[in-house]
């Protein structure tokens, strides 16, 4: 157990609001709170653990940059409630990699230049993550279907799709994990170029 | 959101005992419909009843031949599902036709059912909706009702039952398994949703404090020719206008039987037996599927803005029953994804 929250951190406390005790682990540690059971999965990443990581975009479902992976699937934690993961394993996107050692889909995001504000990406890349989970989409159509949770205003739709494909292609070619994300191993048909502006 | 208390049911006898016991209950599966609802304070509950450790996840094989979906089954895990695919492919292609991944990895199978309209005006507080506040009035008639009902509709209530899995269930003809205060039974597909009439506040015909437990689907899956079409404003992520859950059985050309069941067109899932009736013993030509449409679309009334989903239902209609005849939705590489050719 690493915390014991009360308040939003930062925060007075919210008056007779009735909390509830909830064990939830995230990115493999366990954190205890006491939170009001209104508390949405999101608000409880953001606002009591200070995993500031995963965005609220519209907090209704429709945008996907809330999106967190729950025993490996990817959810919108803003239509959860954090009481109704007590048993969960949650990563978020802190989770996924490090500043040293990015996942394959960090990295291959940052060299297809995937992102203009960024605002979208934490969500995108737990989403990418869950669709490869998943295992079902192979083809660029599939994977832009099974992205279509994840929108971005900003309209990098295209890269993002690139550095899906090229995570998906690695794995499929049996490359093991940690040799993608050194680049190792770039796809035939989209070569590694100056990010564009 | 409004304060409410949490607690996890763990089993489904003290679920239905724990909403009995509170006055405004209610159960909440994934909370995908339910928490958007609270959040504009549409939904109300005082109290909410978690379903996750009430054993009603699984999905498995009936002794008659038939399939069980636990009303805890993720919308995913059932598209998904090896059994669902192979054997009730027309149910597994319009769950993947609806929402997103993220949402479908979240949205239970009972929660699909219970999931309420999304009438513009339902979502507004501001607006008289009879459906939100029984009396107050409709403001879709003679307002903008572009996505609403041209089937069933009543003069209290014109919204639409947005559910893509329910059509594909109304169409394979499953039961509801339902567990409740005064024990348990089975409501027929047809059966759980209603009309509008004169009460549009009552999407369904569960009782107060009554628990979906399961879904059995029939032996008979239509596994060879079916196809649910759904024609939307956008190809992915967007409720349906009209939609299409055609299932045939064929003996060379001709219609041995026939299922035909429509979305976003009515309060309730529209399955057709009249039009069904029409399309049996017939050969699978356009004349036949035309004629199965104009009988769906007979009594069929626009309100204006949605005066085009006539025309449209009748054309997806036949072209529904086409792409099941011929399996066309099928001839690209996406096998799983709802196409349209
Ligand atoms: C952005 C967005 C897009 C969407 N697009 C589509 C779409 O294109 N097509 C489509 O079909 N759907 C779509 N949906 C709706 C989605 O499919 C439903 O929200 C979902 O199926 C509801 O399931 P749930 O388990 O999350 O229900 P919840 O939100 O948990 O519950 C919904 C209702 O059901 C009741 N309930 C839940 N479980 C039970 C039970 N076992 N017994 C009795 N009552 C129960 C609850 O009390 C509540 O009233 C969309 C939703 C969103 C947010
Ligand atoms: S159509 Fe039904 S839900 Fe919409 S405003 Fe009228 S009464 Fe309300
Ligand atoms: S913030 Fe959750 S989907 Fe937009
Ligand atoms: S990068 Fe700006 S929203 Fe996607």
């Amino acid at each position: 157990m690493s915390h014991v929250t009360q308040a939003p951190l930062g925060r007075p406390p919210v008056a007779l609001a009735p909390t509830q005790p909830v064990a939830l682990r995230i990115n493999g540690a366990l954190h205890s709170l006491n939170i009001a059971p209104w508390t949405t999965l999101l608000d409880a990443l953001r606002e009591y653990l200070d995993l500031t990581g995963t965005k609220k975009g519209c907090d209704h479902g429709q945008c996907g940059a809330c999106t967190v992976l729950v025993d490996g699937k990817r959810i919108n934690s803003c239509l959860s409630l954090a009481v109704m993961h007590e048993d969960s394993d949650i990563t978020t996107i802190e989770g996924l990699g490090t500043a040293e050692q990015l996942s394959p889909l960090q990295q291959a995001f940052i060299d297809h230049d995937a992102f203009q504000c960024g605002y979208c990406t934490p969500g995108q890349i737990c989403s990418a993550q869950g669709l490869i989970n998943e295992g079902r989409a192979k083809t660029e159509d599939e994977v832009r279907e099974l992205m279509s949770g994840n929108l971005c205003r900003c309209g990098a739709y295209s890269n993002i799709l690139t550095a899906v494909m090229e995570v998906l292609d690695n794995q499929q070619a049996g490359l093991p994990a940690g040799e993608w994300s050194a680049g190792a191993a770039r796809p035939h048909d989209a070569p590694a170029e100056a990010p564009k502006q | 959101m409004n304060s409410f208390t949490f607690t996890q049911a763990p089993a489904v006898a003290a679920a239905v005992q724990d909403n009995l016991a509170h006055e405004d209950a209610a159960y909440i599966g994934g909370g995908t419909n339910l928490l958007d609802l609270m959040k504009e304070n549409v939904a109300r509950p005082t109290h909410l009843i978690g379903l996750k450790k009430t054993g009603l996840a699984a999905i498995e094989s009936l002794p008659d031949g038939g399939l069980r979906l636990g009303a805890l089954a993720t919308n995913a895990d059932t598209a998904w599902h090896p059994d669902v695919e192979k054997r009730y492919p027309l149910l597994s292609q319009a769950v993947l036709a609806g929402a997103s991944p993220q949402l479908r990895n979240m949205a239970t199978d009972g929660g699909n059912l219970m999931q309420r309209t999304r009438c513009y005006y339902f979502y507004d507080l501001a607006t008289p909706c009879n459906k939100r506040e029984p009396g107050s009035g409709c403001s879709a008639i003679g307002g903008y009702n572009r996505i609403h009902a041209i089937l069933g509709t009543s003069e209290s209530c014109i919204a639409t039952h947005p559910s893509d899995m329910c059509v594909a269930l109304a169409a394979l003809a499953a039961t509801v398994r339902v567990s409740g205060p005064h024990g348990e039974r089975t409501i027929a597909f047809g059966d759980f949703h209603r009309l509008p009439g004169d009460a549009p506040e009552r999407d369904n015909t569960l009782e107060p404090g009554e628990l979906i437990t399961g879904l059995d689907l029939p032996a008979k899956g239509f596994e060879k020719n079916y196809s649910y079409l759904k024609l939307r404003d956008r190809t992915s992520y967007a409720f349906a206008l009209v939609s299409v859950a055609a299932a045939l059985e064929l003996d060379g050309d001709t219609i041995k039987d026939a299922r035909l069941a429509l979305g976003g067109v009515a309060h309730k899932p529209w399955r057709d037996p009249a039009a069904e009736a029409l399309l049996i013993g017939q050969p699978a030509t356009a004349d036949t599927f035309r004629r199965a449409a104009a009988q769906v679309l007979e009594g069929a009334q626009g309100y204006g803005h949605n005066t085009f989903k006539i025309e449209l239902a009748r054309r997806a209609i036949v072209r529904a029953l086409k792409q099941a005849t011929e399996m066309t939705q099928r001839t690209d590489d996406n096998a799983f994804l709802n196409s349209n050719p």
